[in-house]
């Protein structure tokens, strides 16, 4: 079986040679019609059904296309962080250098990772220094949903700020369930295993009064990060061990939740993040050690407020966070010692918005957000740059059962200043439109649609990094335009219960896209707006649930994403995928519930990329593809609940690298133990 | 239903097998490709040469290619196929190569080693560790290698070294403590001159060469240039060529010359030099004024800025990254590479004596060193 081209064995009996993507899609497509012409026969509502999870990471009614990971589903993943869980989203690339404590970031549909927005309980992780979040800071210990939007929420009722990216990701923490009666509720959960893995936290919620309630959480996690990896070229073969990879990182969270009245709602949260980590290198001919290290704490208090009336509603929020970041290189030593370089930044964020309920079908909102963005280094000519941005939103939204539809345009105005220049403004107009359609009178199959243009503005690190940024650049500007369908029936009878299927196509274009090139001047490397790419894409999910009998349930879900990413500069050859893009990847989740016991699969696969530019040998990267099994076990225990559950990962202990040169680990494992008291 | 239910098994265990099945390659070295450039001179006097592709930082791309004069040939990799078990490529950053007897020294920046190869076969001979190395050069049996670091993990260590090994030996035999990170190094007489730069430090350039006694191998005193030097070439009358890089903002780069009888400042040049290399009378220089690059010659016996370019054909407005020149010492064609956008393939020219361009060939990322084998 030759890369790429798999044989199948179809029921019809015929042998058929297909591409991957091509094969599933048909598979997909052949589905529907099938389950379409199915009576809902019963309508007994039975117990089971209610116990069949809906394992839906599917927003049937969505204008844009989204993805959701929530409860029970979110817990089966069983993974540390947030960037792990986001890898089984389609049309989402990864990077990620490897290890507990490597760097992981999000590219949605190639629009570069700096153009997904993360939200952390309603309010964005801004980074103006480089413009992407680290998601494996992000524990799944507290997550209780995962949304992944492209283009933007389904809202018209939110910050500006939700409509400014080309792509969100919506994290959420989990609200508490309390029992009958009781007030309080403990959970201590600890997790060790590979790397030298110690995790524990503990999370406290309790019930003030009627409506409030407050929340504590704390996390500790340790890992000396150490794995074996190969480094071979078929002849040379050694296994080595990754080193410099050891993490000490705690989290710490206070909230308070308050429904002051049936229609108002207020909260507010503080949030700790501090770590040390080494940083393992890449490995190269000769050089597997390193001894970088980086400290980072991340601190945040934000809040918001929610009125809600019948014709007016009104969202306030607020934040205030400050970041830190200190890297030590003891390679490179200067007239002062090992270079240590330390960033600093904060940030004061207020958004205000208002919905307007003009019509029993017709809203209008507008949002204003105003934002300011401070960064100071000890780096050699730092300038300290300083950014006003105030973003203003006017969006309408028309809505029946059978048809929605919502358009924005969004403003942006960017004030800059450093301190050796006066700086400068940017002054920017976006609109965004977006429509799902009921075209039968089942509601079972939609229609959607969306068209987006946004700017990104330039990072802190992009226009005033000494000698590498430049001032006058352009933000980048990318349009998307995709459509699609999604398709969900939940059945009281037979074996399978439920199943939806979304299906998107897709084409994206960036300009101006920042890009680093060599300078005329001397051997520097300078920022400049002279990228172009052009995306086109298909994207495809499915979900399942299965009822077997009264004791055994099956999840099942396929994720699908075939993506063409060609580099458009003036330069380019032609039909050039761009780096670490492939042409296919897919996800697979299968979970069985028997009694107490869950027991799940799950599969990841990343097609052929390349490293550089050029599509040739010399920077071709295998395809890798990963197998992961886990078991839990939850046992009440007088009222309370102890929950095992035991993981082994990449199964097949396959040695592959996202980043090239930086290895992810083989075969791991880890052992979960929660008590819930 | 039974019959769909069948249905859904059967399309699920197909996309599975789809997801699941294997298409990953075996891992190999990397390969080796030919292709004929030009009419091979069965006579040629030099037999060809190697070209050393740096590679991009923390890619591991260093690869060598070799272009036969015989035969017209140019073979990509040959490093990596001729010592397929020594690793799994030559390195990261492939900084300086030379020739010296029948040995092939490359000088792997990132990798922290010298490859020492035997100059015909390509095979290894013995590699040489050195963290942080950057330039070589030769004189009675023995290497000198400069070097960023003198003792790893040592914050006062702050200044570099050069590394004297033996020729037939392959190990080094003395140390000498040089200025802050030290780039070329080239000898006149019974001295080593050697360009600091203080690269690590833009708060606090260096701004000298170290001058080393080769019998004692100490630094015997400081030749005050510039800032942040970089290159440095002897011509036969015992004169050094050094570029100084500039601060890259008010501090324009330069050219100077220093007398080596004298040990003081001769000469200066307002070119801003990218690359250069001096062959018999001339030095070839590509250089910067931050608009476009010229391609200058000097005569280095009169130290004139000749009134001439040495691409006549329009070819030089075309390069991107001009990085990489020798020039052949017999047949006087000149060699020059173009990195491009560095993160791509780079190609080389060559052009004969008049500056019309001969030919062209795609090479591997950043092409930079060359070494002549005769």
């Amino acid at each position: 079986m030759k890369s790429g081209r798999l044989y199948v064995l179809l029921r019809a009996g015929f042998v058929v040679c297909f591409k991957p993507g091509v094969a599933f899609f048909a598979a997909m497509c052949w589905l529907c019609p099938a389950l379409y012409g199915q009576d809902t026969a019963s309508v007994k509502r039975l117990a089971e059904v209610q116990v069949i999870e809906r394992t839906n990471t599917i927003n049937i009614t969505s204008p844009t296309p989204s993805q959701v990971l929530k409860g029970a589903a979110l817990q089966r993943l069983n993974t540390l962080s947030v960037a792990d869980a986001i890898r089984y989203f389609s049309g989402v690339q990864m990077k990620d250098y490897g290890g507990v404590g490597g760097l992981k970031t999000v590219n949605l549909r190639s629009l570069g990772s700096s153009q997904t927005a993360v939200f952390y309980d309603g309010l964005q992780i801004n980074n103006a220094q480089n413009g992407q979040v680290d998601l494996s800071k992000f524990s799944m210990d507290n997550i209780g949903s995962i949304e992944l939007y492209n283009a933007q929420k389904n809202t018209i009722f939110q910050p500006a700020r939700g409509f400014s990216a080309g792509s969100s990701v919506y994290l959420t923490t989990k609200s508490p369930t309390f029992k009958e009666g009781s007030k309080d509720l403990y959970k201590a959960t600890f997790k060790t295993g590979s790397f030298g893995l110690a995790n524990s936290s503990i999370l406290w919620q309790h019930h003030v009064s009627n409506a409030t309630f407050s929340t504590l959480n704390a996390e500790y996690t340790h890992a000396n990060g150490k794995y074996k990896f190969r480094y071979t070229n078929g002849v040379y073969d050694t296994i080595a061990v990754r080193n410099n990879g050891d993490i000490n990182a705690l989290r710490f969270e206070a909230g308070l939740k308050t429904a002051i009245t049936d229609s108002s709602s207020w909260e507010i949260k503080g949030y700790l993040y501090d770590s040390e980590r080494g940083l393992p290198g890449a490995i190269i001919e000769n050089r597997f050690n390193y001894n970088q290290r980086e400290w980072d704490r991340n601190v945040f208090l934000q809040s918001g407020y929610e009125w809600c009336g019948t014709v007016y509603s009104l969202m306030l929020k607020a934040k205030y966070a400050n970041d830190y970041l200190r890297y030590l290189d003891p390679d490179i030593i200067t007239t002062e010692g090992f270079s240590d370089s330390r960033y600093h930044q904060q940030e004061f964020y207020f958004s205000v918005a208002s919905l307007l309920k003009l019509e029993k079908y017709w809203n209008v909102s507008i949002s204003a957000d105003y934002a300011r963005n401070a960064m100071q280094s000890n780096i050699f000519r730092f300038v300290n740059p300083l950014r006003n941005t105030a973003l203003v939103a006017i969006a309408t939204q028309l809505k029946w059962s059978r048809f929605d539809l919502q358009a924005n345009l969004l403003s942006n105005i960017i004030s800059e200043r450093t301190q050796t220049t006066t700086g400068k403004n940017i002054y920017k107009y976006t609109p965004t439109v977006a429509a799902s359609w009921q075209p039968f009178n089942s509601e079972a199959f939609r229609l959607r649609g969306f068209y987006k243009s946004i700017y990104r503005i330039p990072t802190f690190n992009e226009s005033y990094y000494t000698f590498v940024g430049s001032a006058n650049l352009q933000p980048e500007y990318s349009r998307q335009l995709g459509v699609g369908f999604t398709f969900q029936r939940t059945r009281n009878s037979g074996i399978l219960r439920n199943i939806s299927i979304q299906t998107d196509i897709y084409g994206n274009k960036v300009d101006n896209k920042i890009i680093a090139v060599p300078s005329l001047n001397l051997q520097r490397w300078t920022m400049q707006n002279i990228g172009r790419v052009n995306i086109k894409g298909i994207e495809s999910n499915l979900q399942s649930g299965w009822y077997v009998n009264d004791k055994v349930l099956i999840n099942g879900g396929l994720s699908y994403t075939y993506q063409q990413a060609y580099d458009a500069s003036t330069d380019a050859k032609p039909k050039q995928q761009i780096p670490y893009t492939p042409v296919h990847s897919g996800s697979a989740l299968a979970g069985v519930l028997y009694k107490n016991y869950s027991f799940n699969y799950s599969f990841i696969y990343t097609g052929e990329r390349y490293n550089q530019a050029a599509n040739i040998p010399a920077n071709y990267i295998e395809p890798w593809y990963t197998h992961d099994l886990s078991a839990n076990w939850r046992q009440p225990v007088k009222g309370h609940e102890i929950n095992v559950g035991a993981e082994v990962n990449n199964v097949f202990n396959q040695y592959y690298d996202v980043i090239t040169n930086f290895p992810m680990p083989g075969r791991f494992y880890r052992l979960k133990m929660t008590f819930i008291y | 239903m039974k019959k769909l239910t069948h249905n859904y098994c059967y399309l699920l265990l197909a996309a599975f097998v789809l997801l699941t099945t294997s298409c990953r390659k075996d891992p190999k070295p990397d390969g080796e490709k030919t292709e004929t450039i030009f009419d091979g001179n069965i006579a040629s006097t030099i037999k060809g040469f190697y070209l050393l592709n740096e590679g991009n930082l923390n890619m591991n791309k260093a690869s060598l290619d070799y272009v036969d004069y015989t035969t017209g040939v140019y073979q990509t990799n040959v490093y990596s196929s001729a010592n397929p078990e020594a690793g799994r490529s030559l390195g990261d950053v492939g900084n300086d190569m030379a020739v010296y007897g029948s040995k092939l020294y490359i000088v792997v920046n990132n990798s922290n080693k010298v490859e020492v190869l035997n100059a015909k076969t390509r095979k290894r001979i013995k590699q040489i560790d050195i963290v942080n190395c950057r330039y070589i050069t030769f004189r009675n049996n023995k290497a000198y290698v400069s070097a960023y670091i003198s003792a790893v993990g040592d914050a006062n260590a702050g200044n570099g070294i050069v590394a004297e090994i033996d020729t037939t030996t392959l190990s080094i035999e003395r140390r000498v403590t040089v200025g802050r990170q030290p780039e070329g190094v080239a000898i006149v007489g019974n001295r080593l001159y050697v360009a600091n730069s203080g690269g690590y430090s833009p708060k606090n350039y260096e701004r000298t060469i170290s001058v080393v006694d080769l019998a004692s191998f100490t630094e015997i005193k400081r030749i005050d240039v510039a800032i942040n030097l970089n290159r440095i070439v002897a011509d036969a009358n015992g004169d050094l060529y050094v570029t100084s890089q500039g601060d890259y903002l008010n501090i324009e780069p330069k050219l100077f010359v220093i007398d080596t009888r004298t040990e003081q400042l001769k000469k200066t040049f307002e070119l801003g030099v990218r690359t250069f290399c001096l062959d018999d009378k001339y030095l070839y220089t590509v250089n910067s004024n931050g608009q476009k690059f010229e391609y200058n010659i000097i005569d280095v016996n009169t130290e004139t800025l000749l009134n001439r370019s040495f691409i006549t054909d329009g070819t030089g407005a075309k390069l991107a990254q001009p990085y990489g020149i020798a020039v052949n010492p017999v047949t006087k064609e000149i060699l020059l590479t173009d990195a491009g956008s560095y993160v791509n393939p780079g190609t080389l020219y060559c052009f004969d004596t008049a500056g019309r361009r001969k030919w062209s060939v795609t090479t591997g990322d950043i092409p930079a060193h060359f070494a002549f084998i005769f």
